[in-house]
């Protein structure tokens, strides 16, 4: 299940890292423009939306039909948790997971999966 | 029902009559009917009539006993027939049939501790000059308003903060507590209001002043210690019970020298009230419905059933998007308050209709669902219970899904995103607060919208734990469920429905609204009933159900709970944008200074843009809006205080 593992990405080529950085940046501007209302703040990549309360409980389907419309993919119910979902690096994460495994919406960068590397 | 304000010199100084003149003037529309006036020395006491008992005996200001006892007042004694009947065996004589000569001769009877002995709605000052003091009560549950404010050597009240403004020593500037207080809790904590320096009586109390003191006391709460099984007493014996109190409160409520209509939502509390007017006064009863263009809101099949049903006259007004937008300064301008729903708007147009119908006076279900188990958040903190015994439980969660079917975000919500909103810990549900904190903190998210020098100012400003000051001693000891009920009555009931959806609504349009469930016998035996007759299981109203069986049509009867709502953000965009357009410019929230206009601007292009937004965003829209409408009407639109509630105004809409 994606939400037992953390991904490790490792690009490959310069190009895959402008790909990913974009995708943070894709992320972190909604999150700013949605959930922040442009008050960027310290925001890191890796800041809990539940811990900071930036996501509210009536937030969190705003953010899936964002990311089913950016990014091509299905968010089904099992997966909408907050280990895919709870830190602008972890939906990265997530979708780039789900778009490696769905060939059709896959892009062509090959990223690398460590599996689960929870200690 | 009707308007009243007052003036007392603690410096000895004569009163002066043109303030009380301007004062009364600017809440006239509470009471159309009649004014009077009354100046003596250091008193003055105004009163706007809106005449519904004694058409022709009820002029006030009144007086007994040579001007020894002076009353202004607004509000209804129902019960006053058999008080006057009392006074009568004791020897008092009587001028009048009103039931405020009921209330004067029964305060020289029994002095303060009359306010027990009284069935009704009221807000009334009594100058009782023997002793040179000013005796002022509100009602158990705050129906009727009575705000007031202290300046140098003078003391003023009145039932509308506006009255008070037309004072210009009193000052007009926002009490930024008092917003703090209603973006957690979509009311202030009485005696606060969000208008720095005026205060408001805190329902079941009552006040005196003399000299350079002000002494409240509270006469009544609603004590919930007593919950507990009613040995030998059976469900169906308790349900008869409560039909004749209710049938009772009723036809006390039907007292008046003019028509009464009732409110019809389509749910269960109004179909009630108004099928138990229609038992006690036959076909003169009218019914009265708002209905909404989108279909998950609307009730109106149900309004339709409820009133062929009980064979009523019934009439209902649509309420639109445009309307909304139209009318949503006005109702501002009346609720004294910020609004974070636009819920009060439709209400707003509910009592016009009511008006132009020719009536002055509706009977609503107020109350029951405070009372009686009704509102999901019991429901709610029961099932938060519930899994909070066992945390790791999987299914128990799923009881929440099915409570809010109409929740989208909580019908796809995983179990840690539920845990984490819902606080299901063991620590949580040992905090005082434990059913309303989710609501309270989704609700204060919405000061993410203040500004930075807002922020700054409310540093150390708590809203939540200000409460714990103001619980009864027994509090602690009480259910998780009674203390939900609590918090909903004493805060939410009396800051919220029943003064921005209650009575600043209808009496913006001369409309009385009556409450049987608030009926105080009513209110002491749903105090006294065990949490498991008010919500059996999970199915809300347990014993109102049973007990109303065969007296409204069983599809209400059994209908599952249906929250009122009105279209709020939606309201203000696709097509009627120049509102929020002209009101949000960040030129204006600048300049206003409350709220950040960059983030207000981001909320506002979500909204325009058309994208998802959350219950939080239409909160804060909702909030910022009737805020700045707030400033724009009082505090930058003073010079217009004086006159009657107009749509003039700096900004044209």
């Amino acid at each position: 299940m994606f939400g037992r593992q953390r991904l490790v990405v490792v690009p490959t080529k310069i190009a895959q890292v402008g790909g990913l950085v974009r995708m943070l940046q894709t992320i972190r501007k909604f999150v700013i423009d949605n959930y922040l209302f442009g008050e960027e703040g310290t925001l890191s990549d890796e800041d809990s939306f539940m811990e900071t309360g930036i996501i509210d409980s009536t937030g969190i389907l705003e953010l899936v039909r964002f990311l089913e419309s950016t990014y091509s993919i299905t968010v089904t119910d099992e997966e909408l948790i907050p280990d895919n979902l709870d830190s602008v690096s972890k939906i990265a994460s997530y979708i780039l997971m789900k778009q490696s495994a769905s060939p059709q919406t896959a892009q062509a960068h090959s990223f690398r999966s460590s599996g689960d590397t929870r200690p | 029902m009707c308007g009243i304000a007052g003036s007392l010199q603690i410096d000895d100084g004569p009163v002066d009559r043109e303030r009380l003149r301007q004062m009364i003037g600017a809440i006239r529309y509470r009471g159309p009917d009649d004014t009077g006036i009354y100046c003596q020395g250091p008193v003055g006491l105004a009163h706007a009539r809106l005449s519904i008992i004694d058409l022709a005996g009820g002029h006030q200001p009144m007086s007994i006993a040579q001007d020894a006892l002076v009353i202004t007042f607004n509000g209804e004694i129902f019960n006053y027939i058999e008080l006057r009947n009392e006074l009568i065996a004791k020897g008092h004589r009587f001028i009048s049939s009103s039931d405020t000569e009921v209330l004067l001769r029964l305060y020289q009877e029994e002095g303060e501790r009359c306010v027990e002995r009284l069935n009704g709605q009221w807000a009334f000052a009594i100058w009782d000059a023997p002793r040179q003091r000013l005796f002022l009560s509100r009602d158990r549950f705050g129906v009727r308003p009575l705000y007031y404010t202290r300046l140098d050597g003078e003391f003023l009240f009145a039932s509308e903060i506006k009255a008070l403004l037309t004072c210009l020593q009193v000052p007009c500037e926002i009490d930024l507590m008092g917003l703090d207080q209603l973006f957690t809790f979509w009311a202030t904590i009485p005696p606060r209001t969000v208008f720095r320096g005026i205060n408001q009586l805190p329902p079941g109390c009552s006040m005196v002043v003399q000299d350079d003191r002000i002494t409240i006391t509270p006469y009544w709460t609603l004590d919930l210690t007593g919950q507990t099984e009613h040995g030998g007493v059976t469900d169906s014996q308790l349900a008869e019970e409560l039909f004749e109190l209710l049938e009772d409160a009723t036809r006390i409520r039907l007292r008046a020298d003019v028509p009464v209509g009732a409110y019809l939502s389509g749910g269960i509390d109004s179909t009630v009230v108004a099928a138990l007017a229609r038992k006690s006064a036959g076909d003169r009863i009218k019914t009265f419905s708002v209905t909404f263009e989108s279909s998950d809101i609307d009730e109106s099949r149900f309004q339709h059933e409820a009133s062929a049903f009980l064979g009523t006259s019934h009439a209902s007004i649509r309420c639109r998007h445009e309307d909304i937008v139209g009318v949503f300064s006005d109702v501002i301008w009346h609720t004294e308050q910020p609004i974070l729903r636009t819920a009060p708007a439709p209400l707003y147009l509910l009592s016009r209709l009511a008006h132009d119908s020719g009536f002055k006076v509706v009977l609503t279900g107020e109350g029951a669902d405070e009372l009686f188990g009704g509102y999901d958040i019991f429901k709610e903190t029961k099932i938060r219970q519930f899994w909070g015994r066992r945390p790791a439980s999987r299914w128990r969660p799923l009881l929440l899904k099915r409570l809010y079917p109409y929740l989208p975000n909580i019908q796809r919500q995983s179990l840690d995103y539920l845990k984490h909103f819902f606080h299901v810990t063991p620590q949580a549900l040992s905090g005082p607060f434990f059913s309303h904190l989710p609501r309270w903190e989704l609700t204060a998210k919405t000061k993410q919208f203040f500004s930075v020098s807002t922020q700054a100012e409310l540093a150390e400003a708590d809203a939540v734990s200000s409460l714990l000051r103001d619980l009864p001693s027994s509090y602690a000891t009480w259910s998780l469920f009674a203390k939900a009920e609590f918090l909903e009555s004493r805060y939410l009931l009396p800051g919220y429905i029943l003064s921005s959806q209650g009575d600043r609504v209808a009496m913006a349009h001369a409309v009385e609204g009556r409450y049987p469930f608030l009926d105080h016998r009513v209110a002491t035996f749903a105090a006294r009933l065990p949490a498991s007759l008010k919500m059996k299981v999970l199915d809300q109203k347990y014993l109102l159900k049973q007990a109303v069986k065969g007296l409204i049509p069983e599809a209400i009867r059994t209908r599952a709970k249906q929250p009122y709502r009105a279209p709020d953000g939606i309201s203000f965009f696709g097509g009627h944008d120049e509102f929020v357009g002209d009101l949000l410019s960040s030129q204006r929230i600048k300049q206003d200074g409350v709220f950040d206009p960059r983030a207000t601007d981001a909320l506002v292009q979500k909204f325009r843009s058309g994208r998802e937004t959350s219950v939080k965003d239409n909160m804060a829209l909702t909030g910022i809006l009737s805020t700045t409408v707030l400033l724009d009407r009082f505090m930058h639109g003073r010079n217009a205080l004086s006159g009657p509630a107009s749509r003039e105004r700096h900004t044209p809409y």
